[in-house]
């Protein structure tokens, strides 16, 4: 059973004419797998994930999930966005209960499992706290406890943490390896941080750009998950690897605008 | 740094002087201290009163024109005294009272609806955009002509005068709603009625606090305009009869309480929004 991407193709009318962000992409996701899509900035990552979450519809091909078409949004697909979502009147207890209110799960019910996956983030002593009083890591902790609640069959996650500073990034890197590891969950996430998808997906597929294809497919063997691997040429090898796939695209897109 | 580059700082550097200075008075965007800006509020309403004594005391004008400050309180007095002024006191708040009330009630649901669905806002905001550049008070004849001169048409005047503009100003506070937190929302398997009423509705809230507070001292202005024209009782009856008879104090007395009382609904207002969006991370 998993997630299949089939023949996906999405454009967009403009006034400049028809733009074509993604083109002929296949993908697919089985349970349990931590996936990164890298790409540029621009090479439709976003609109990729929406077709995914049922946001959006693409113009040709289609999303199954356990062989069922994907028509509309739905809790059981977890979305974690970039810019922090937590509702600013709600506090985080309440927060992380809404999707279950939403879904109409009992009170006893729902608090009790919003606080289990609080507490799986490591949060339960802000259970009051509102989100103006949360860090960005902590906020989208909340995000991820939030989605977790409605046991979703995949978390979907559009550069979660695009706007963290450097170190509690790596920190919330460990997190989600620890996370992955203990709920087995399915991860779906898009990034351009090379270095953060080959640390924590077990594959990768690297985006090219305008349009948006799947330039190849990189299954991630690490020996081990901790930071030190970050300075070992195994990783380096993958990253450069990225690397080098990202570049001669940032190439063929600048050839493209000066066309 | 090298030398070469170093031989062009003097063309190159800024005139010197140009320091911003400091300043406690004239701090742009920022507060000044507590006790400056109590002193400051203080004098806003006591100079004034003051300006007004002096001219009084040394008879600059004549008291038939302006009356002291004295000869208002003693009017003042006298109208708390034989119930006139809380009568037309309770008979203007009564209008603004029903007549807003009535306006909200249905221009906000209405506004919400606009700013949250383009079907709705293409519909409806031709035509609340068309009546709002028409001056409520322009419709008095028509109201008197379809409603007559009772309560009527005193409360109408302030529903087409409040109801337009709310419901214009209301929508426009649903564009403040990130899409993310809307989509997310559904990701979370709500549904569009969910959507609006528990996460576009609070959110939008102290936006339309806001809104009802300016609206609400329009609906006070067109109050008093009304009863200008008709009424039996109100205080801007009570200071249209009074000019009549040359009354300049009971005038001042009508002024007084409409502005005092303006205020206090304003006031009561601002406290209301406080309440409201305390979880708001930017300071309104
Ligand atoms: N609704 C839309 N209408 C028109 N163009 C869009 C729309 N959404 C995205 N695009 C365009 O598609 C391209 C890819 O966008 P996006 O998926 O956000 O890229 P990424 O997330 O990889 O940065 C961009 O050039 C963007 O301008
Ligand atoms: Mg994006």
């Amino acid at each position: 059973m998993h997630i299949e991407i089939i023949n996906l193709h999405k454009h967009f009318d403009t006034q400049n004419g028809r733009l074509v962000v993604l083109k002929d992409i296949n993908m697919t996701i089985e349970w349990g797998e931590f996936i990164c899509a890298v790409g540029a900035s621009g090479s439709g990552k976003s609109t990729l994930l929406r077709q995914i979450a049922g946001l959006d519809h693409p113009s040709g091909g289609e999303v199954r999930i356990d062989g069922e078409k994907v028509t509309g949004p739905g809790p059981d697909r977890g979305m974690v966005f970039q810019h922090y979502t937590l509702y600013p009147w709600m506090n985080v207890q309440e927060n992380a209960e809404f999707g279950l209110k939403l879904q109409g799960i009992p009170k006893n019910q729902r608090r009790e499992r919003a606080s289990y996956y609080l507490d799986v983030v490591g949060l339960t002593s802000f259970a009051k706290a509102l989100p103006k009083e949360l860090s960005g890591g902590m906020k989208q902790r909340v995000a991820i406890a939030r989605a977790l609640a409605s046991e979703p069959k995949v978390l979907l996650m559009d550069e979660p943490f695009g706007a963290l500073d450097v170190h509690t990034k790596e920190t919330m890197h460990e997190f989600m390896l620890d996370l992955w590891q203990r709920t087995n969950i399915t991860v779906f996430m898009i990034t351009h941080d090379v270095e953060e998808a080959v640390f924590l997906s077990n594959r990768i597929y690297a985006l090219g750009a305008r349009p948006g294809t799947v330039r190849k497919e990189i299954i991630v063997n690490l020996p081990e998950r901790t930071h030190h691997i970050k300075r070992q040429s195994v990783f380096h090898d993958y990253r450069d690897e990225l690397m080098d796939l990202m570049r001669s695209h940032g190439q063929e897109a600048f050839a493209a605008m000066a066309a | 740094m090298n030398p070469s580059s170093d031989s062009f700082a003097p063309q190159t550097s800024a005139k010197p002087g140009r320091t911003l200075r400091p300043t406690v008075f004239w701090r742009i965007a920022e507060d000044i201290p507590k006790p400056l800006n109590w002193s400051l509020m203080i004098a806003s309403i006591a100079l004034p009163l003051l300006l007004w004594w002096v001219v009084t005391a040394l008879q600059l004008v004549d008291p038939k024109f302006l009356p002291s400050p004295g000869t208002v309180l003693a009017t003042f007095q006298r109208l708390i005294s034989t119930g006139e002024l809380q009568k037309d006191t309770i008979a203007s708040l009564w209008r603004v009272g029903v007549g807003f009330s009535l306006a909200a009630l249905f221009s906000i649901p209405i506004g919400v609806l606009m700013g949250s669905f383009a079907s709705i806002r293409a519909l409806l905001e031709p035509a609340f955009g068309l009546m709002r550049y028409m001056p409520a008070p322009a419709f008095i004849p028509l109201l008197i002509i379809y409603l007559g001169i009772d309560e009527a048409p005193k409360i109408a005047l302030i529903f087409i005068g409040v109801f337009f503009f709310n419901a214009l100003m209301a929508m426009d506070t649903v564009k403040f709603v990130p899409k993310d937190l809307i989509e997310s929302t559904y990701m979370l398997g709500g549904d569009r009625w969910q959507t609006l009423t528990q996460v576009i509705f609070p959110h939008v809230l102290p936006g339309i606090i806001d809104a009802c507070r300016i609206n609400l001292a329009a609906a006070w202005q067109l109050v008093i305009v009304a009863e200008l024209i008709a009424a039996n009782e109100g205080l801007g009856r009570r200071i249209s009869y009074a000019g009549r008879f040359f009354k300049t104090d009971e005038i001042f007395v009508g002024l007084i309480v409409i502005g005092v009382i303006g205020m206090s609904l304003d006031l009561f207002f601002q406290y209301l929004l406080r309440v409201s969006c305390r979880w708001s991370s930017q300071r309104r």
